[in-house]
């Protein structure tokens, strides 16, 4: 079923090259064999998204789940974030979207210091990164469509004006019959590919992803990983936190590896 | 389907697929669900609070206005009193007194008081069926202060001495200030009373917007995640806010409205309530003016504003603790 909805889909005429629909328009046409079709957003390479120095995290007064962590991420670059579990990979993307502040150290996202950033200028920071949660975290009580439309709308944004971009995504991931379903009755993996849409309907700079693919079958796994192997391509940075070495194997990147708190460049 | 004439077009097939599922989408669910936010109780908590609020206020009106009527009555008269002493004529010094004043600029209608009028008034204090002429009865005069001279009241009442030494001039003065500092007493009770009750449907609504936004915790951290900003995310409880407030307000205000304009066709409303029997006669009808109307409609945009404001502010200072 996945296999046959994005050749249903007929590219339309209307949209900013930015919009999500530019990116569906390009993979259909990339998924199709011997497509020439590439880049949609041309890659600035050299440009620094974040940049980590020596940032150490504690949680209250526990340990340093984090030593000494230095790294960059360059637009439009992609990797992975590895590490056995508990080595600190959720706490590593926590920093990156601002929801923890690191105990000592340097963060610059987007050109700004986090510390002391002001609460608008932290959703502006966020507004340019799209994030998948290991749990998902949809709304229950709106539909798969609220759910993936809702970045859009804490725009301020008219519904007519985002509707067929919605659609088109929900399409894509194959979601287009679970439209008006409720999260409490999708399955692990439609809800997976909801938290998904719900990331990507914005076309963010930068897509972190914990454990995306954590509850689908290696088909789908697959599959998603290409959703987001085309949308770096497309000039999105991307970070997936993954322990599943088979993932990894399909797509060659660069590898962060988290190990007792300390991050190697592999 | 035709439209414009046009020849009938099968559409292709993911087009109609998108305008099916594009028809049907209807209205987008509220960001917060309604009921997690305001409930019944807390609509009729500012209901009951408003409607506290809308009698005072009017009451307030009330009392105003009748104050200001006896004052105006009060102002313009005056009464002269001639106690009776011995060795003399009460009734000749009342004429006297009453030629004196009859010729004093600024007043007219001087009209000595019949012995009936005097025993009248006297009835509250004394009973009924006294037989005045065993009593020292005092002679009584009132005048009206003309609207257009204003009389030197001093003068006068340093003129009726040298005549009659037992005469004493009343202006009403007395009586006139101490009304003046009931009413302004009631001014500032009222006052202090709809500040109380205004103060505590704010700390109703500031805690009922505490448990709202913790108890919507996951959907506003969400919303943070998802780049909202605090000002959208106060707005998205507000309007929760304002729609319970308005609701609540509005009711309370026209249950006030009701009870008073009840008051007013019913003559003696007030009589029927137990221990009130003087009431209406002290401050007449019991008719609520516009402006006792405007008060309350007053009192219900009050409330409207005070639990928006309260919801919003408390929304932002509890969501900055979850970030
Ligand atoms: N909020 C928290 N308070 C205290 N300790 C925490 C908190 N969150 C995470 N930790 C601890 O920090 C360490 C790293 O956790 P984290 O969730 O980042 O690991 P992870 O690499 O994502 O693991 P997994 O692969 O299982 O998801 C763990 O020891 C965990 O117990
Ligand atoms: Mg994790």
């Amino acid at each position: 079923m996945l296999e046959t909805i994005p050749r249903a889909i007929i590219p339309t005429d209307n949209g900013g090259s930015s919009s999500i629909l530019a990116l569906i328009r390009h993979l259909n046409f990339a998924i199709r064999p011997r497509s020439g079709a590439r880049l949609a957003r041309s890659i600035r390479p050299g440009g620094r998204l974040i940049r980590f120095e020596n940032v150490g995290l504690r949680y209250g007064t526990g340990p340093e789940v984090l030593r000494d962590v230095s790294f960059a991420i360059e637009k439009g670059s992609f990797q992975f974030l590895t590490g056995p579990s508990g080595a600190g990979k959720s706490s590593l993307l926590r920093l990156l979207f601002l929801s923890q502040r690191p105990t000592r150290g340097l963060i610059t996202l987007f050109g700004h210091d986090v510390s002391g950033l002001k609460p608008d200028t932290v959703a502006d920071v966020r507004r340019q990164i799209g994030i998948v949660f290991q749990d998902f975290r949809l709304l229950d009580h709106m539909t798969t469509y609220d759910n993936v439309a809702l970045p859009l709308r804490i725009l301020g944004r008219d519904e007519r004006t985002y509707r067929p971009e919605v659609i088109e995504l929900l399409q894509w991931v194959g979601l287009g019959e679970r439209m008006h379903a409720l999260p409490p009755v999708l399955s692990g993996g439609e809800k997976q590919r909801v938290a998904i849409a719900r990331a990507l309907i914005r076309r963010p700079e930068l897509l972190l992803a914990d454990e995306p693919t954590g509850n689908v079958d290696p088909p789908l796994a697959k599959r998603l990983l290409h959703l987001f192997t085309e949308l770096h391509k497309s000039g999105t940075a991307v970070m997936i936190a993954t322990h599943d070495l088979s993932l990894m194997e399909q797509f060659d990147a660069r590898r962060l590896v988290l190990n007792e708190g300390r991050l190697y460049d592999d | 389907m035709t439209i414009n004439g046009a020849q009938k077009k099968p559409l292709p097939k993911g087009a109609m697929q998108r305008r099916l599922a594009a028809s049907n989408i209807g209205e987008p669910a509220p960001i917060v669900p309604a009921g997690t936010v305001t409930g019944r109780a807390l609509i009729t908590v500012i209901a009951i609070m408003t409607f506290l609020a809308a009698i005072t206020a009017a009451s307030i009106t009330l009392v105003q206005d009748a104050t200001t009527h006896w004052r105006s009555d009060l102002a313009r008269e005056i009464t002269i009193q001639i106690r009776a002493r011995e060795g003399a004529n009460v009734a000749a010094e009342t004429a006297k007194v009453a030629v004196v004043a009859n010729n004093f600029p600024g007043l007219a209608d001087v009209r000595i008081l019949s012995a009936q009028e005097t025993g009248r008034m006297l009835e509250p204090w004394l009973g009924r069926g006294l037989e005045l002429d065993t009593l020292p009865v005092p002679g009584i005069i009132v005048a009206r202060i003309r609207d257009d001279v204003e009389p030197d009241l001093d003068s006068l009442r340093v003129a009726l001495k040298k005549e009659v030494p037992n005469a004493s001039l009343d202006d009403h003065r007395g009586w006139s200030a101490r009304l003046s500092a009931m009413s302004d007493g009631v001014l500032f009770g009222g006052a202090l009373v709809l500040l109380l009750v205004l103060a505590s449907t704010a700390l109703s609504v500031i805690f009922a917007t505490r448990s709202a936004v913790s108890g919507n915790r996951a959907i506003v951290e969400v919303l943070h995640f998802v780049g909202a900003r605090d000002s959208f995310i106060a707005t998205v409880f507000q309007k929760h806010f304002l729609i319970a407030s308005l609701k609540g307000a509005l009711a309370g205000g026209i249950a006030a409205a009701a009870l008073f304009a009840i008051a007013a066709i019913t003559p003696d409303f007030l009589s029927k309530v137990p221990g009130t029997g003087n009431t209406a006669a002290l401050i007449g009808q019991l008719m609520l003016q516009p402006a006792g109307y405007m008060g309350i409609a007053v009192v219900v945009l009050m409330v409207v504003i005070i639990a928006t404001v309260a919801a919003r502010v408390t929304v932002f200072r509890t969501i900055r603790s979850i970030d």
